[in-house]
């Protein structure tokens, strides 16, 4: 049984239709790379994942651990094992990162009816953490992403999911406005976490991520389906031949 | 002006006996406010600082005056206790000083601390300027109401150049009685050339029955005087509760006001400040969190009266379900005024469709070189934010208060007693929607 099955999916945003039939499975242990031009709908696809409420699904199933994901709250999702970095994550003014972090982690298992972590215990599974991912403790004692750059709030996503450890991760453009140091290190903290149970649907517009995270299986979005699929080399092909021409694979 | 003889509440306070001290200046300052009372009534909302604070409902209400029994009502001593504070402690129940709840013992040299009944069988002359106010404006009426009828409250002073280190704590409490009750308190507070004082103010009641409370303070600071001053505001949700705090700063005296009002039925705040000496300073930080039916009124006003005067204002208001905030922040810079600095900033959240604050920032600038920046917002929590959390598996009403509590974190943030500020944050999140 796959981890994730999407099927037919439709979904729409403030009335306009934007996904349009998608169908993906992903097993545990997979790395998928959505790729696709922009507007394609690879970030609607991360957000109806996570259970945006901005999106209206109107047809198909995503099905997760044999479980219809589609009928759980956000927060839901975040217990049963769903995570998604954000493109653009949020900046939460008077919020502490710490404290918020360990709000979700302690959330997440009270949901799974699991024990809480008090402050020690946590503090001593953060700073495992920031050891595997690289990260200075400084981040910890700021607001959740204010005045982060770029390259911080990405990390911190990838730092969180960390954290969280999620089964099923979707990182939707991390690389995005990322400059090759802080790329480098946002993918280092991804292979850290690689496991043979856990997923990975890694949308971007870009091939160069996939030189450092590479991918099990790349598809090709385009229009609000998935118009090919293949392995890594696909990958180098659109970054080849860009996006223009596609699908006629698929249709053939 | 409504028929002022037709309202049942004002009928009711004027029922009881005009209280005799024997101190002529006094008996008269009581006389004639308690006639301009009986003459205009209560404010209706044509008057500009009632605009928003109907007392239509409140003028249909009697309330009893006086508590006979007042000095031996029990009170939850766990009320009575803050962190931080275990220094000393003036405490009233109902209107009336209790010897057996405050702690007097032992007051540091240069702090008088004493109860107003007890100051008047003194010498009552140094009380004599603040106590002969005549209030004459038509937004006065508890004023007016107060200064005839209040017997008690707290006289402080500390002297000139002490410096008090342990905060000093005045506690305001109404107890359950038969009868709804109302009481009245008049504070007089006064801090030397070059004095310091920590203070910490708190109402509270018991449930039931119904209670109005009207409370008057005057704050005065001598030059370069230095008041850290934090008021907590939880009554229930039954008591109203009417407050006017005055303060004057002279020359490079400096006071801080954080002010969390959580509860009370309708509430309303006059917090008066004249800057009439060169440089001093005056910052407020607020919050008021009505809830359900509640109606929290704070109607700030700063007057820049001297050379370089500065004042911060950082107030935030949270409505929920079909309650209602008012907020009205008028500074104004007298001509003269060169050099100050003004700024104010009043945000607030709406958590409900039932919810409404009303906020009006006033600014006028009569002199020059003046630095002035005002601005207040009314909004709802972020989407974005709410869903970023919920995203990382915090339910929506955890992920509601949480952001709920940073937007009023501003407000504590340079409360200097950490105990306290501790305190206070945990009383705020406390109020937050389950």
């Amino acid at each position: 049984m796959s981890m994730l099955k999407i099927e037919n999916l439709h979904a729409r945003v403030e009335g306009k239709e934007i996904l349009k039939g998608l169908n993906l499975s992903v097993n545990a242990g997979e790395v998928h790379a959505i790729m696709g031009p922009n507007g394609a709908g690879k970030s609607t696809l991360g957000n109806v994942l996570s259970g945006h409420d901005g999106y209206e699904v109107t047809a198909g199933s995503v099905t997760y651990n044999g479980i219809d994901l589609l009928a759980l709250e956000p927060e839901a999702r975040a217990a049963a094992g769903v995570f998604l970095a954000f493109q653009y994550p949020v900046e939460i003014p008077g919020v502490n990162n710490t404290y918020f972090l360990r709000a979700a982690f302690n959330a997440q298992r009270k949901a799974r009816g699991e024990k809480e972590f008090d402050s020690m215990q946590f503090l001593k599974l953060v700073r495992e953490k920031l050891k595997v991912m690289q990260i200075s403790d400084e981040l910890l004692h700021r607001a959740v992403n204010e005045g982060f750059s770029g390259g911080e709030k990405k990390r911190n996503e990838i730092f969180q999911m960390a954290v969280l450890e999620p089964q099923l991760a979707i990182l939707d453009e991390t690389d995005s406005g990322l400059d090759i140091d802080a790329l480098k290190h946002v993918a280092d903290g991804v292979n850290a976490l690689r496991s043979p149970d856990r997923a990975f649907l890694m949308i971007t517009h870009y091939q160069r991520l996939l030189d450092y995270v590479v991918p099990d299986f790349v598809h090709v979005l385009a229009d609000g389906r998935i118009v090919e699929s293949g392995d890594k080399s696909l990958a180098l092909k659109l970054e080849e031949h860009g996006y223009a021409g596609l699908g006629e694979g698929a249709a053939a | 002006m409504s028929q002022p003889a037709s309202l049942p509440l004002v009928e009711s306070l004027l029922d009881a006996p005009l209280p005799i001290s024997g101190i002529a200046w006094l008996d008269a300052a009581r006389q004639e406010n308690r006639a301009a009372f009986a003459a205009s009534g209560l404010p209706d909302t044509r008057v500009e600082a009632w605009k928003y604070t109907a007392l239509r409902a409140l003028g249909q209400r009697r309330f009893a005056r006086g508590d006979a029994a007042a000095a031996s009502r029990a009170v939850d001593a766990s009320t009575l206790k803050l962190p931080s504070a275990d220094g000393p402690r003036l405490v009233f129940v109902n209107g009336v000083f209790r010897a057996d709840l405050s702690a007097l013992d032992a007051l540091p040299a240069g702090l008088i601390l004493q109860p107003l009944s007890q100051a008047l069988l003194g010498d009552a002359e140094p009380l004599r300027f603040v106590l002969s106010r005549y209030y004459r404006e038509a937004g006065d009426a508890f004023a007016r109401i107060n200064a005839a009828s209040a017997t008690d409250g707290v006289v402080l002073r500390v002297a000139a150049g002490v410096k008090i280190s342990a905060p000093v704590q005045l506690v305001f409490v109404g107890a359950a009685t038969d009868v709804e009750l109302a009481w009245h308190l008049r504070n007089v507070i006064e801090l030397g050339e070059g004095a310091e004082l920590s203070l910490i103010e708190q109402h509270v009641s018991d449930t039931e029955p119904a209670q109005l409370a009207t409370v008057v303070s005057d704050i005065e600071l001598r030059e370069g005087a230095q008041l850290h001053h934090t008021v907590l505001q939880n009554v229930a949700v039954a008591t109203s509760l009417i407050r006017r705090s005055s303060v004057r700063l002279h020359a490079r005296a400096h006071a801080v006001l954080h002010v969390l009002e959580l509860g009370g039925a309708l509430v309303r705040h006059d917090l008066r400040a004249e800057l009439i000496g060169d440089g001093a300073r005056f910052d407020t930080r607020g919050v008021f969190m009505p809830h359900g039916r509640q109606h929290i009124d704070t109607q700030l006003a700063i007057r820049h009266q001297a050379l370089n005067t500065t004042s911060t204002s950082t107030w935030r208001g949270v409505a929920n379900d079909r309650a209602r905030g008012v907020f009205r922040g008028a500074i104004v810079v007298a001509p003269g005024a060169d050099g100050s600095d003004a700024s104010l900033s009043n945000k607030n959240l709406l958590l409900s469709p039932g919810a409404e604050i009303d906020t009006k920032p006033e600014l006028e600038i009569y002199a020059d070189e003046v630095k002035a920046a005002h601005g207040a917002t009314v909004g709802q929590l972020d989407e974005r934010s709410l869903f970023y959390l919920r995203s990382r598996g915090i339910p929506l009403a955890e992920a509601r208060a949480l952001l709920t509590a940073a937007f009023c974190r501003a407000v504590l943030d340079d409360l200097p007693n950490e105990a306290l500020r501790e305190h206070l944050s945990a009383l705020l999140v406390a109020q937050l929607p389950a």
